[in-house]
């Protein structure tokens, strides 16, 4: 199988997520979609690691994972947190940090 | 030229008087004043002493110095910390040591009453040390630092009782006045330095005879500057009349007998260069004529005591400053003139302080009247300075003015002409003035407001001013028989000393004409307030000239429209420039920040996809970018 397919299905996966945090109001959907982009980065890096029969790529991703778990923690903590001080998840009410 | 290691004496004693009242503060209140009159009174012992160790010394090795220590010493520039005393200065110490211990004396018992009584003789004794710095440094340098601590004296004197506005006005006015005197001394220094190459009195000496005359023109000028700030002369007279708020034996010491007459002493001491600078000495004798008359018509007008009696300090100042621009035939009689009129003057304003003091500080003459009969030793005494500042025969200012008078003539021309119209001129006017003021005060018709109860001075008082009044009897036969002042001072002023000129006038003619001008101004005066009614309010429906006369010549209202309100224009003009291109400037920055914040910020919406959007899009611009540019 070609591997440049799945270049293309990562590049397709990241505009979805990209697409998904500029449009969805959710906090849980947008977070979903950025580890959606965080995934397609992943896929990407696999894929380049075996085009290229070097191991870096492999070993970037687990970096990746483990950051993403990480931020999964923080990330899920603070909507939880927004939720039940103020009873929804939408992104767009939590937007007083300027004033 | 001998050394000698006592001089220092003269100048350390009052000074430790000053330190020591000064730092002990009002623990001292109560034996302060003694321990000042005690410094004064030794430091004229250590001028006696002086001076008959010099009388016992030739002619050629009177003058003695003393080096103190080294001062400055940068590259050519070398000062010493200098004394020299000379014929010239002896009679300046004792003039100052001698007249300020009878004011001390004084001060004793006219401050009596004053709860800051040990301040004033701290600063009397600091002044008696900055005056005698003045006269013992032997260079320019030296002087310099007495010049200021005079000045600073003279400053904290006139604003002693500075709690009224007023006085410590006057005060600042003194100060500014005096500085501008003070640049030209500096700058008279520095020219010395960078032409000459040395400041002190004998270099200098030496190098004058070398010198170009510009820069000797230049020097003289600066020096011309100095003495008239400190010496109250034309341009910079103004400031005298106000000194007057300071208490009256100050206003005796400082501002009549020494401190005014240092103008005179640099000029004097600065011979060598006035001698080499016609142009310079030119206005030397313009400047004193022009004092001497506007002193003299200020003198006329004046109804307060102590303002009149300082109009003549300026108008026989006028006189000094004329015989010492008159070169060497006039040095000796400008300082025989100072050292008499620091007799009688001094005597006469101890006598105007007791007069004062025995009519409840009132200082308004016309206010006065009758006062013979309740002070008699005070009448006395001012009388016996009134006929010495006048110049009637055998008093001393007799034989001192004329000899001034007769000087100018011998300038010969029309020069000679116009100086000696001016010296008589000044001499009928003084003694119209003095006749009014010893009118006013003693022999009309009692004028005084109501629980006035006018009494004779106590003896601390009256005791100085009999002294001084023996001195204004005595000095002017003393300094003259067989010119012994005279032949005293001419080694001061090198080989130069010996010149006279043709006369103009026999003496005898000249004595005939200034005894002629003093009876017809005695003569108005008599007729003009002894004889007639006199008004115990000052009139207003005067002429114009009575009116110019009585705003001391329009004397400050020219120095404000000419100097203070442009000055004040330019000030105003500089702020504003500040404010609008320095201030401006920081300002700009300032505002054009806190512009570029207030619309930057408008692009932070607070919306977090927005933000998202943002970066998305900014990420693919530069992915966008890269990709054009590797193509």
């Amino acid at each position: 199988m070609n591997p440049y397919n799945y270049l293309y299905l990562s590049a397709l996966l990241f505009t979805i997520g990209a697409v998904g945090v500029v449009v969805r109001r959710n906090a849980i959907v947008v977070f979903m979609c950025v580890e959606l982009m965080l995934n397609a980065a992943n896929l990407t890096l696999v894929t380049f690691s075996r085009i290229n029969g070097t191991l870096d790529g492999q070993v970037m991703a687990f970096f990746t994972m483990v950051v993403a778990a990480c931020e999964v923690v923080v990330g899920l903590a603070i909507i939880v947190a927004i939720y039940r001080s103020r009873r929804s998840a939408s992104v767009d009410d939590a937007s007083l940090l300027k004033r | 030229m001998t050394t000698s290691t006592t001089l220092v004496y003269l100048i350390a004693l009052p000074l430790l008087g000053a330190t020591i009242l000064l730092l002990a503060g009002r623990r001292s209140d109560k034996w302060g004043h003694l321990l000042a009159t005690f410094f004064s009174a030794s430091s004229f012992a250590v001028g006696l002493y002086q001076l008959s160790l010099m009388l016992d010394r030739p002619t050629e090795e009177r003058a003695v110095t003393q080096k103190l220590f080294t001062w400055i010493n940068v590259g050519t520039f070398n000062v010493d910390a200098g004394l020299l005393l000379d014929q010239l200065s002896i009679c300046f110490v004792l003039l100052i040591t001698g007249v300020g211990t009878l004011i001390h004396i004084y001060s004793i018992s006219y401050m009596s009453h004053d709860e800051n009584r040990r301040r004033f003789f701290a600063y009397l004794n600091l002044f008696i040390a900055s005056m005698l710095l003045l006269v013992l440094g032997d260079s320019y340098l030296n002087l310099y630092v007495g010049w200021e601590g005079v000045g600073l004296a003279s400053y904290l004197l006139i604003g002693f009782w500075n709690q009224k506005p007023a006085y410590a006005t006057a005060s600042k006015k003194a100060f500014v006045m005096n500085r501008i005197g003070d640049m030209g001394l500096s700058f008279a220094i520095m020219i010395a330095f960078a032409t000459l190459g040395t400041v002190s009195f004998s270099g200098v000496e030496e190098a004058s005879h070398t010198a170009s005359k510009a820069a000797l023109t230049a020097i003289g000028i600066m020096l011309l500057v100095a003495a008239t700030g400190k010496s109250a002369q034309f341009p910079l007279q103004s400031w005298l009349g106000d000194a007057m708020a300071g208490p009256t034996p100050v206003s005796a010491l400082i501002h009549a007998a020494t401190m005014v007459t240092a103008g005179v002493y640099l000029i004097v001491r600065s011979n060598f260069i006035f001698d080499a600078a016609p142009t310079a000495q030119l206005l030397v004798v313009i400047v004193g004529a022009i004092t001497l008359l506007f002193g003299a018509l200020i003198g006329t007008a004046k109804d307060d005591i102590k303002k009149a009696l300082a109009a003549s300090t300026m108008s026989q100042i006028g006189y000094m400053i004329l015989g010492a621009g008159l070169g060497p035939a006039g040095y000796a009689f400008a300082i025989m003139h100072l050292l008499t009129h620091g007799f009688f003057k001094a005597g006469m304003f101890l006598g105007a302080g007791s007069v004062m003091h025995g009519m409840n500080d009132q200082v308004d003459m016309r206010r006065y009247g009758a006062l013979r009969k309740f002070m008699p030793i005070t009448f006395i005494t001012f009388g016996l300075g009134y006929l010495a500042i006048i110049g009637v025969p055998p008093f001393a200012g007799f034989y001192s003015k004329d000899l001034i008078i007769e000087t100018a003539f011998n300038a010969g021309g029309v020069k000679g002409l116009l100086l000696g119209g001016a010296a008589l001129l000044g001499a009928a006017l003084t003694a119209f003035y003095m006749t009014r003021v010893m009118v006013l005060t003693f022999t009309s018709k009692e004028r005084w407001e109501e629980n006035q109860h006018p009494h004779e001075s106590p003896f601390l008082m009256w005791l100085p001013m009999a002294i001084l009044a023996i001195g204004s009897v005595t000095t002017g036969f003393l300094f003259t028989r067989g010119d012994a002042l005279v032949n005293w001072l001419n080694p001061v002023f090198g080989e130069h000393g010996e010149e006279h000129g043709e006369h103009m006038f026999e003496p005898i003619v000249v004595s005939g004409m200034a005894l002629t001008a003093v009876a017809i101004g005695v003569a108005i005066a008599l007729a003009k307030y002894q004889f007639s009614k006199i008004d115990s309010v000052a009139p207003q429906n005067v002429s114009i000239f009575t009116r110019i006369a009585r705003k001391d010549l329009m004397q400050d209202s020219f120095n404000e429209a000419v100097f203070m309100r442009p000055g004040q224009a330019l000030t105003a003009l500089l702020v504003k420039g500040d404010e609008s291109v320095v201030d401006g400037a920081v300002r700009g920055i300032g505002r054009t920040a806190l512009g570029a914040g207030a619309t930057l910020r408008k692009t932070q919406t607070g919306f977090a996809r927005s933000y998202a959007a943002l970066i998305l899009i900014g990420a693919i611009a530069l992915i966008a970018g890269i990709w054009v540019v590797t193509q």
